[in-house]
């Protein structure tokens, strides 16, 4: 099963285009208002974009904005099943009944229908709650249930929009080992805000930022040497960006000299991105002596963060982890100058 | 919330409140001390208050199905889709709620009347509506139709169209999301306005005079022989409203059950 989408939809400013290749399954990530679920709905069939088309294997999902008539399928046709942030179960319909409402859709008999309800509850451990109403479900459980009635609809391609977070912190890990199984194999896009989903379901990631696909390629590489700030986020290293001086020191943008290491060729001139973990980096009140290999770049602090059994110290684009300890003999706050320094090895560096 | 002591209504709104309910109240405990009850029984059982009272049943129980026939996918096309002048139609619709019925009666006639748009026509296949059993009907349905558009349109908005894309998206025809899951979702809405239609439909008395006539047993309904009687013999008319207020409280009560939301009634059941 392959898919390929080309969309524009005027109204929200969004113009995307991605694949999903046969089994494969791919995240979109994004800020809030980036397109990610106006993305979907334009898959799902229940927005028309203003111009564009999608395949589904040999099928047209839809072409539209051209020369020609255009063409549409309706989403009951589309063969495309959709799991959004809140389970929707059908409150009128008992468990086994809502997981039976693809296969009755398409035209099986209640007793094959009934059968495959059976048998998608028992691959998401909820055979026992087929008779219960989806008001007697816990958020959990309900959304255990939407899987397997999204799946048992057999669709040709999945798409899950956040699925987990409308969830409890203490459940999402059971279902998105679920979710693990179950997607094997099978086309999928999932929307998601959570770096543990990219990485654990996903083959590809494709970062949307404004509308416009930003940043795309495997769950690894994209989330461990980001290019935009969004990325780098989500994994909460920091991104600092510049120009490539020699082969390993990098001119940022704000004017600082960083020696960094390197993991493709720097061509002198050129863009690069460099990725710095917070825990790397050190700070100090006064300027620490050089050392060869250490850069050491001064900055106000515009931000003071505990986290646990650390402090995150941000002073613009620059964030470091210190110890509770450090951070309280330090006297960091809001307004003071700080010295950060770190290694070159731990300052990855690739072109943009 | 149950265990929240604060009220917060001032006492003015509350008496004025207690003027209102008295208001309401009052006349119909007038009318109760005026009933006959020694001839009660025989009052209600006169061949002609049976007829009115069969007739009204019959008539507004078929105009009851006519609304629901009409009036759901009217409700649905209004809730669900967008065209160029829904606004004004959908004020047109509920027109009937704030016309005259008499003058709706007059609208049916031009209509269905021998000479009327499209009565013309029927006739010409010896097909009479004005005066007729059926015109009883459609007077209570063009009156009553508006009930039941109304609470099921505003059902219909507030369930939104979420399961329906859902149902959509699992390979549910349109046909089959209406069936399976929206109607379903908004069956205490269309069984409270297909009792209030009932309800309007058997206290419907101007467009029924004007478009049927009072004919015994064919177009005189409860109403109209309660008009009649209060004339001739008070005490019959009086038992007779004693009836309707009794339908009347039945089908409130009814109607109040069926609008609560189903999730709520179950809540309370398990508690």
């Amino acid at each position: 099963m392959s898919f390929e989408l080309e969309a524009t939809v005027l109204e929200r400013d969004v113009s995307v285009s991605l694949e999903v290749g046969p089994g494969e399954t791919i995240a979109v990530l994004g800020p809030n208002g980036s397109g990610k679920s106006t993305v979907l709905d334009v898959i799902a069939g229940l927005l028309r974009p203003d111009r564009g088309h999608a395949r589904l294997d040999a099928r047209r999902l839809f072409d539209v904005g051209g020369t020609g008539r255009g063409h549409w399928l309706p989403p009951h046709a589309r063969g495309v099943s959709m799991l959004a942030q809140d389970a929707l179960l059908f409150p009128h319909l008992s468990v086994r009944d809502n997981v039976a409402f693809g296969p009755r859709s398409r035209g099986r008999s209640r007793a094959e229908a009934g059968a495959r309800a059976a048998e998608w509850l028992e691959r998401v451990d909820a055979a026992e709650l087929a008779d219960r109403r989806p008001a007697q479900l816990s958020g959990g459980q309900a959304q255990r249930i939407a899987v397997a009635r999204a799946l048992a609809a057999d669709p040709a391609l999945l798409l899950l929009d956040e699925p987990m977070a409308a969830l409890d912190v203490s459940v999402a890990p059971a279902l998105r080992r679920t979710l693990r199984t179950v997607l094997a194999g099978r086309s999928t896009i999932i929307v998601t805000h959570d770096v543990l989903d990219a990485f654990t379901l996903a083959d590809r990631v494709v970062v949307l930022d404004a509308g416009r696909v930003v940043d795309s390629g495997p769950t690894a590489a994209v989330l461990e040497r980001p290019r935009t700030p969004f990325a780098a986020g989500l994994t909460g290293v920091n991104l600092l960006t510049g120009v490539a001086e020699g082969a390993a020191v990098v001119l940022t943008s704000d004017g600082h000299r960083l020696a960094v290491r390197p993991v493709e060729r720097l061509r002198p001139g050129s863009a690069v991105a460099v990725s710095l973990r917070p825990a790397a980096v050190s700070a100090a009140r006064e300027q620490p002596p050089g050392a060869s290999g250490r850069t050491t770049v001064p900055g106000r602090v515009t931000d003071v963060e505990p986290r646990g059994d650390t402090v995150r110290v941000r002073a613009g684009t620059l964030a470091a982890d210190v110890s509770p300890r450090d951070a309280a003999e330090l006297d960091l706050a809001p307004g003071v100058t700080v010295w950060f320094s770190f290694a070159a090895d731990d300052a990855t560096a690739y072109p943009l | 919330m149950s265990g929240s002591t604060y009220g917060g209504v001032p006492r003015w709104v509350a008496a004025v409140a207690a003027v209102g309910a008295a208001f309401v109240v009052l006349p119909l405990v007038a009318m109760l001390l005026r009933v006959n009850w020694a001839d009660f029984v025989p009052l209600i059982t006169s061949e002609s208050s049976l007829d009115a009272l069969g007739l009204s049943l019959r008539t507004s129980l078929a105009s009851t199905a006519l609304c629901v026939m009409l009036g759901v996918p009217m409700a649905v096309v209004l809730a669900r889709t967008r065209f160029w002048g829904q606004k004004v139609l959908r004020s047109l619709v509920l027109l009937p709620l704030v016309l005259p019925p008499v003058v709706g009666g007059i609208a049916l006639l031009y209509t269905f009347g021998r000479r009327g748009l499209l009565g013309q026509g029927f006739e010409a296949f010896g097909v009479t509506i004005a005066f007729s059993t059926t015109a009883v009907v459609l007077a209570q349905t063009f009156v009553a139709l508006p009930f039941l558009v109304l609470s099921l349109e505003g059902a219909l908005r507030t369930v939104g169209t979420r399961y329906e894309a859902v149902g959509a998206t699992l390979g549910a025809r349109p046909t089959t999301v209406l069936r399976r899951i929206t109607l379903p979702l908004v069956l205490p809405a269309l069984v409270s306005g297909a009792v209030l239609s009932f309800a309007r439909a058997l206290g419907e008395f101007g467009a029924t005079l004007t478009f049927a006539g009072s004919l015994q047993g064919v177009t005189r309904t409860l109403p109209l022989e309660i008009y009649l009687q209060r004339e001739t013999d008070p005490d019959a008319a009086v038992a007779l409203s004693l009836v309707l207020v009794v339908v009347a409280v039945v089908v409130v009560a009814v109607a109040h059950r069926a609008g609560e939301p189903a999730g709520l009634r179950l809540r309370r059941r398990a508690r």
